[in-house]
């Protein structure tokens, strides 16, 4: 009864918790599961079967019943129709004992208002193991010890729990579950409160529990996050399965614009090379008067990138370049499947690669051009520029960032910024419907829309 | 180890307690008085003697007893320790030991500082019907009003439950303002009964302000089985109390038949609260003081926590105790405990040490 003190960390022992939280996978499988709070339909016919040693992410708005299935799966509500079973067993009839062995949950809502030690808390994970009169054995200990650690929360062992940060708080529950050592583990919001660190981190950890093994699922908010670490996504939608499947399959702009019922770009991120959401404002803005057929971007950078990124959100068939294909926008380009002219850094622009784009400008309703790079590649284009029609010119850096070109190409440029329509990207689909409708309008028309910003 | 120490405490304030009062009599001598009270059985007898069982004699076979010390001390304070004061020592310290557990439970159970023993009603059911039988004699036919009082604390406490479970939960929040509600009625009617109690309105008064006079060996007897057997139930749950305060959805994921475990916890704290309050009265704060001050000298860990509490309730009593009989007046043990608790508890809440369970 005494404070169990700190077990020394053996190799034996080290190695007997690992074989210890290392359990067998088991498979959900959730069957035609509805639910309602009184009046209000929160779950609606949800079928889903997870294999073992998954990791599905629950994804979706607020509302949309992420923590509802969560709490269906683990037991703490019973749907009104329809059942859970985990290996083939109906949670429902298990007894706390046995489901607690079975399923560790890590809940959204971890406030404690008592003064145990951290360590106390994540022993309490150990509970379903123990028997009525038993204490903490040596192995109850190392599990701990090795929880605290995995959760780098042993520096904080011995805090009162009403003592640490909310996200310290969230890393110790997640270290109990872990405790538990239970074949599923179920995560509400796991990252919720964490900084950008703990979170990668966080997730790396249930990522390495899943590689061992386990089967989780998480109900995640930062789609982004969801899309690096789960295996499977299943984004929820008023109470429904709307897409389930693989990460890049699940987050496409059409499933979010219906779920969500945001205005979403989906592109690659180039770090991790997987899937970030981007949502933009606008999605119930009155479509501008007039939309062009199709419109050239020419420009580099995030301003291009921004660019792409919004005409797509927008519906508005669009082509790129030339652009090196380092760059951001080539890059958006590319997750978002726009044609793009893509060349070798600071190369020359190559013959057959100035006649598309010169191709491109020419047949496009608008051509925008954001901080567009004077240079070897896109000085050859001058011509072009000068006759077309509908000019947009976006400007976030100073042209003098921009210019490596001669005194003569810079008035060139300079003068085609005259005849364009001046925007910022937050005007830029007004800006672009203005160019369509007028050509090449006057800058009286710019004004007006800064004013209006 | 702290259970430990406070055994030690308990001992030593027993002793000193029964040293104390009208006569003095050293401690040397109370020790061998006790320890010449010491018997164990050794034969059975066929004697017709019988136990009082909920009002009902029944016979049962009888012991034969050998004292097992004879040291020499004079008769006069071998009867004044063993059958005046021993007796209502050992009813003050299972008294306490009964608040102090069951207070650590409420406490635990409801996650709420302000909870104590009585906090489902068992205290004014109690006195309910202890005050009924003072009243209406003629009406409830039990000798003693411990059977009565227990009984009522125990419809109270049942009752309570009852109003606050629906659909197989019993939510806490529910069951507290149930608790409130049925103790705001139960004083309306013993309110009612004192005013048409006559002549049995000062006995009723008395009892309800909670005192250990004319305590005998047979309140012991009533109490002290039902109060030990309790406790020691209460701390088989001392790991489920602990995962409880994680909040109720927690500990289900953690292993705990949350309900059952409640409503265990529930029968078990109202039984051991009822045996003590019906042998000594309604006697206040030592359920909702003592565990407060335990969990800030030993923390919030039940398995120590519980064990500790009882004991330091069971000190606590008789040291109130002894003050109550041994001050210049005597007067009931409720007011000491009311009187110093109160005023040590708001020191405690002044300087911020008192926290949510």
């Amino acid at each position: 009864m005494t404070e169990p003190g700190q077990s020394p960390e053996t190799a034996d022992s080290d190695l007997e918790s690992d074989e210890q939280s290392r359990p067998d996978p088991a498979t959900i499988s959730v069957e035609d599961c509805a639910l309602s709070f009184g009046e209000l339909s929160v779950l609606e016919d949800v079928s889903l079967t997870i294999e073992p040693g998954e990791f599905v992410g629950f994804v979706g708005p607020n509302g949309a019943g992420k923590t509802t299935l969560l709490r269906t799966i683990s037991a703490a509500l019973e749907p009104d129709s329809g059942t859970v079973a985990i290996d083939g067993t109906d949670v429902h009839d298990l007894s706390s004992r046995a489901s607690s062995r079975l399923v560790s949950v890590v809940p959204q809502n971890t406030s404690i208002s008592f003064s145990f030690p951290v360590r106390d808390v994540v022993e309490m994970g150990r509970h379903p193991h123990r028997s009525r009169f038993s204490s903490a054995t040596p192995e109850d200990h190392a599990v701990v010890e090795r929880a605290l650690e995995r959760t780098r929360t042993a520096e904080l062992a011995d805090r009162p729990i009403d003592e640490v940060s909310g996200g310290q708080r969230q890393r110790v529950v997640l270290a109990r579950a872990i405790a538990q050592a239970t074949p599923v583990m179920l995560l509400d919001e796991p990252t919720a409160s964490l900084d950008v660190n703990h979170q990668v981190e966080t997730l790396e950890l249930v990522r390495e529990l899943v590689d061992e093994g386990r089967t989780v699922i998480a109900a995640i908010h930062d789609l982004d996050l969801a899309a690096r670490y789960c295996d499977r996504l299943v984004l929820l939608s008023d109470g429904t399965v709307a897409r389930d499947g693989p990460p890049a399959t699940v987050l496409t702009g059409d499933a979010l614009a219906d779920s969500f019922d945001a205005n979403a770009v989906v592109t690659q991120n180039p770090v991790t090379g997987t899937e970030t959401v981007t949502a933009l404002a606008d999605a119930h803005e009155p479509e501008p008067a007039s939309r062009p057929d199709q419109v050239h971007v020419l420009g580099t950078g995030a301003a291009a990138a921004g660019v792409i990124a919004r005409l797509a959100a927008a519906g508005i068939d669009m082509t790129l370049g030339p652009v090196s294909s380092g760059d951001a926008a080539a890059e958006t380009a590319r997750s978002l499947g726009v044609e793009a002219i893509e060349t070798e850094p600071f190369a020359r622009l190559a013959p057959e690669d100035r006649a598309t784009a010169e191709t491109l400008v020419r047949e496009a309703d608008v051509t925008v051009l954001a901080d567009l790079v004077l240079g070897a590649s896109t000085q050859p284009l001058l011509d072009t520029l000068e006759t077309a029609d509908g000019l947009v010119a976006i400007e976030t850096r100073p042209l003098s960032e921009r210019d490596f070109a001669g005194t003569d190409a810079r008035a060139r440029y300079n003068a085609c910024c005259e005849r364009a329509v001046d925007a910022t990207l937050e005007g830029l689909l007004e800006a672009v419907a203005d160019a369509t409708v007028g050509g090449s309008s006057s800058r009286q028309s710019v004004d007006s829309i800064d004013a209006n910003d | 180890m702290w259970s430990a120490g406070l055994f030690v405490l308990l001992g030593a304030v027993v002793l000193t307690s029964a040293a104390l009062g009208p006569v003095r009599i050293d401690v040397v001598t109370v020790a061998m008085a006790m320890l010449n009270a010491v018997v164990i059985p050794v034969g059975v007898t066929s004697s017709s003697a019988s136990l009082p069982v909920f009002g009902v004699s029944v016979p049962t076979p009888g012991l034969e007893y050998a004292t097992v010390f004879s040291f020499d001390v004079p008769v006069t304070h071998q009867i004044i320790v063993k059958d005046i004061r021993l007796p209502r020592i050992t009813l003050a310290a299972t008294v306490g030991l009964s608040l102090g557990a069951a207070g650590t439970v409420m406490q635990g159970f409801f996650r709420n500082p302000l909870a104590d023993p009585s906090i489902i009603g068992v205290s004014s059911g109690a006195a309910a019907g202890a005050v009924a039988a003072i009243v209406f004699p003629g009406l409830i036919p039990f000798g003693s009003l411990h059977v009565p009082a227990f009984l009522g604390a125990l419809a109270t406490a049942f009752l309570v439950y009852a109003i606050a479970t629906e659909g197989g939960r019993t939510p806490v929040a529910t069951l507290l303002l149930a608790g409130v509600a049925i103790q705001t009625f139960l004083g309306a009617m013993i309110s009612y009964m004192l005013v048409h109690s006559g002549d049995s309105l000062q006995q009723a008064v008395y009892w309800m302000m909670g005192h250990l006079n004319n305590s005998q060996w047979g309140d012991v007897g009533f109490a002290l089985p039902i109060t030990l057997a309790g406790v020691l139930a209460l701390c088989a749950f001392r790991q489920e109390l602990n995962v409880l305060l994680l909040g109720e959805e927690d500990a289900h994921h953690l292993g705990v038949e949350v309900e059952r475990t409640k409503l265990l916890l529930l029968v078990l704290a109202s039984i051991v609260t009822a045996a003590g309050v019906a042998v000594a009265g309604v006697i206040g704060f030592v359920g909702l003081v003592v565990p407060h001050i335990m969990r800030l000298i030993v923390g919030p860990d039940h398995r120590i926590l519980l064990p500790t509490s009882a004991l330091a309730g069971a000190s606590f009593l008789v040291a109130t105790d002894t003050l109550a009989r041994t001050g210049p007046a005597v007067v009931p043990v409720g007011i000491i405990t009311a009187a110093l608790g109160a005023p040590f508890f708001l020191f405690l809440l002044s300087r911020r040490e008192v926290r949510s369970v």
